[in-house]
């Protein structure tokens, strides 16, 4: 049975002065699914995410988002919209003056109504960052600072998590704590899009694939086990070799 | 999310980042000091006629030092991409323009506030007199050049020689703002009515109306492209 | 296309700056008090009001832009104020030859010569700011933003400089608009300005295919390297 998708991109280009980062995506991401976007870099991997985090908008075409009530559809630049999904892009997102605490308060009133004491501390222990929580952001180690960052991601049990090659320059225990956040989310239901060239770690927790190759949608499909089988070949299948 | 409670969120953050380390408005206090030396030599500060540009040089001081406030500003998002988080959130570009422009108001009052008292002395100017309207030129004026210097923070943040093109950009436009201001501080320090001059302040009050409503208008084509 | 209109403007503004010589030098009356070096107040002034022109066609094309985000928006837009810039600085330069000679003074800060430099920075800001910026979407959305506003507050400039010079007078050059002007200077003035805008019509047109063909050379530019 296919649900009505989540959030979909309907013809969608972009455009840098007469240079098309991104050509006629139609790309649909179905409640519930995990999707793994592949592609080397330059191929409007982030580019299509920061879309979808409303981050910029589409020169053309447009890019939705369902509502609650089925079959309402909304454009990704509502408030409500925005506050169903979770981001984790290149950088942190995180102020280097304020403590742990002070950052997940902060992002927390965006996201919400309030900034529940308790929720704070739930995600201070499962970060492991309890005992610096009065300690401001810029002492904090890089592992420590990545850990922050997720927790400010998932801080609002989001709907939806877009996350930008998130397993780059990620430590041990932190990559450890996305992956069974990523798992934990998609037993729940969530729906995830994890933009990333690390094919492995991609397909161990993707339900679906698709294959961005020089800002076109060279690919879209379930993952297979023969694709988590020889995950190299498929995409050399799907992307032209460069000159 | 309400506009006007998004505005006070952003505008606390920044209130609080600041005060964490003063960078700016201990910078910007400096300097203005460092202006009122200078000015100190180029007019003659016993002279008639620098009673006359009193209010001229007081609002050069404020706009000089002023422009480190605004620069700041966005640039202080730039670090770990946090303007990101924000255009992300369900935060619209309105409350984080307004919350960082009442932010900027807030730190420019205090710069201004603080730079007052120490021109009267330096200069012999009576600033007392009047004082109430004076604090109205201050707050709209203030309120004027932080609207548009706020929005072209965020437009320059990314530029290269974004120290250097943010006061030629805003100081053309905001022109009629501090003909405004100095017009009608120069008549308040004088201790003359402030009557005739009721023109220049519907002028003051007039500019931050259309500022800021175009300001807001345009915002989220800054932030989001 | 392109090339036709503007060949065809080119020659128009050729053949009316050839008249507009003519009718300066050889038509229009000398003027009682000051002169020959009078007939400088044709050349001197049209080319302000072009400039304000031009800042109002990049307001409505970058309002445009805004709205649709079609590049060719754009283009007109940093080819009205590239020109219109041109033409402002034409304003300034000549202002002091003929202030200097009548009036024994190079400057004066009246409300038109005061909004005519104010227009030369915010020309030469939004040149300065394209610069500056290298990625074509970012920098088209951002100059339209700046010229919206520059275009509105010019507007409140020169009204506030009006009222500003009411109460500290300075001289005014060239007296009040078309103060006591005989009919045959306000047709010569008229001329004039009109072969102005021609000539800003040609310019304008050239510019927009430059724009056009270095998007184009861009766009060219950032395929190569992503298949690199």
């Amino acid at each position: 049975m296919s649900a009505a998708p989540l959030i979909s991109a309907k013809g969608v280009w972009k455009f840098y002065g007469d240079f098309a980062a991104l050509r006629d995506i139609n790309l649909d991401v179905a409640p519930g699914t995990t999707l793994a976007l592949l592609g080397r870099n330059g191929a409007g991997k982030t580019t299509l995410l920061r879309m979808f985090a409303a981050l910029s908008s589409p020169s053309r075409g447009s890019i939705t988002i369902s509502g609650a009530a089925a079959g309402a559809q909304e454009t990704l630049r509502s408030p409500a919209q925005r506050r169903r999904i979770g981001v984790i892009g290149h950088s942190i997102w995180i102020y280097d003056d304020l403590t742990a605490a002070e950052n997940l308060e902060f992002f927390a009133r965006l996201y919400g109504p309030r900034a529940p004491h308790e929720k704070i501390e739930h995600w201070l222990k499962t970060t492991g960052l309890d005992h610096v929580r009065n300690r401001q952001a810029r002492e904090f180690s890089r592992g420590m600072r990545q850990r922050l960052a997720i927790a400010r991601a998932f801080f609002h049990d989001p709907e939806i998590l877009l996350l930008d090659e998130p397993f780059t320059a990620l430590d041990d225990r932190a990559a450890d704590l996305l992956s069974r956040l990523i798992k934990q989310a998609h037993a729940a239901g969530r729906t995830t899009v994890i933009s990333t060239h690390q094919l492995r770690e991609a397909l161990a927790l993707a339900t679906d694939v698709a294959i961005l190759d020089r800002g076109r949608l060279a690919f879209r499909g379930p993952s297979t086990d023969d694709l988590r089988a020889a995950p190299e070949d498929f995409y050399r299948a799907y992307t032209e070799p460069r000159a | 999310m309400d506009v006007l409670r998004g505005t006070f969120i952003i505008a606390f953050k920044d209130l609080r980042v600041e005060l964490r380390s003063k960078e700016v408005i201990n910078a910007a206090l400096s300097f203005a000091l460092v202006i009122l030396l200078l000015f100190s030599f180029a007019f003659d500060p016993s002279a008639e006629e620098t009673r006359e540009i009193s209010g001229g040089l007081l609002w050069l001081v404020f706009i000089f030092a002023g422009i480190l406030v605004l620069n700041r500003s966005f640039a202080r998002e730039t670090v770990n991409d946090c303007l990101d988080g924000l255009v992300a959130s369900p935060l619209s570009g309105a409350p984080i323009l307004l919350g960082k422009a009442v932010s900027n108001t807030v730190l420019l009052l205090v710069l201004e506030l603080v730079t007052l008292p120490i021109f009267g002395i330096f200069y012999n100017v009576r600033w007392t007199v009047g004082l109430g309207w004076l604090l109205l030129v201050l707050l709209l004026g203030t309120w004027g050049l932080t609207v548009v210097g706020t929005l072209f923070s965020a437009l320059t943040v990314n530029v290269s020689l974004r120290e250097a093109m943010l006061p030629l950009l805003v100081f053309p436009i905001t022109l009629p703002i501090l003909m405004a201001a100095v017009q009608l501080t120069t008549t308040l320090f004088s201790g003359e009515p402030i009557a005739p001059d009721m023109v220049w302040l519907r002028v003051l009050i007039g500019c931050d109306i259309i500022f800021t409503v175009l300001a807001g208008a345009l915002v989220e084509s800054v932030l989001v492209g | 296309m392109k090339n036709r209109s503007s060949a065809i403007l080119a020659a128009a503004s050729g053949v009316m700056l050839v008249i507009t010589l003519y009718l300066t030098f050889l038509w229009v009356p000398m003027e009682r008090t000051m002169g020959v070096v009078q007939r400088i107040f044709y050349f001197h002034v049209p080319p302000f009001f072009v400039a304000g022109a031009a800042i109002l066609a990049g307001l409505v094309a970058s309002i445009r832009f805004l709205i649709t985000r079609d590049y060719r928006f754009d283009d007109l837009a940093v080819s009205a104020i590239e020109v219109g810039w041109v033409f402002d600085s034409i304003n300034l330069v000549m202002g002091p030859f003929w202030a200097r000679p009548v009036w024994g003074i190079w400057w004066t800060w009246d409300a038109r010569l005061t909004s005519a430099f104010v227009l030369w920075l915010m020309f030469a800001g939004y040149l300065i700011l394209r610069r500056a910026v290298d990625d074509p979407s970012a920098r088209a959305v951002m100059c339209s933003v700046v010229v919206i506003f520059q275009a509105v507050g010019g507007v409140i400039v020169y009204m506030a400089n009006r009222w500003w010079r009411t109460q500290h007078p300075q001289p005014v050059m060239g007296g009040g608009q078309g103060s006591g002007l005989d009919p045959r200077m306000w047709y010569v003035f008229l001329f004039s300005l009109a072969t102005m805008l021609v000539l800003f019509g040609a310019l304008l047109q050239t510019r927009r295919r430059l724009e056009r063909l270095r998007r184009e050379i861009d766009g060219l530019r950032r395929t190569v390297h992503s298949e690199a």
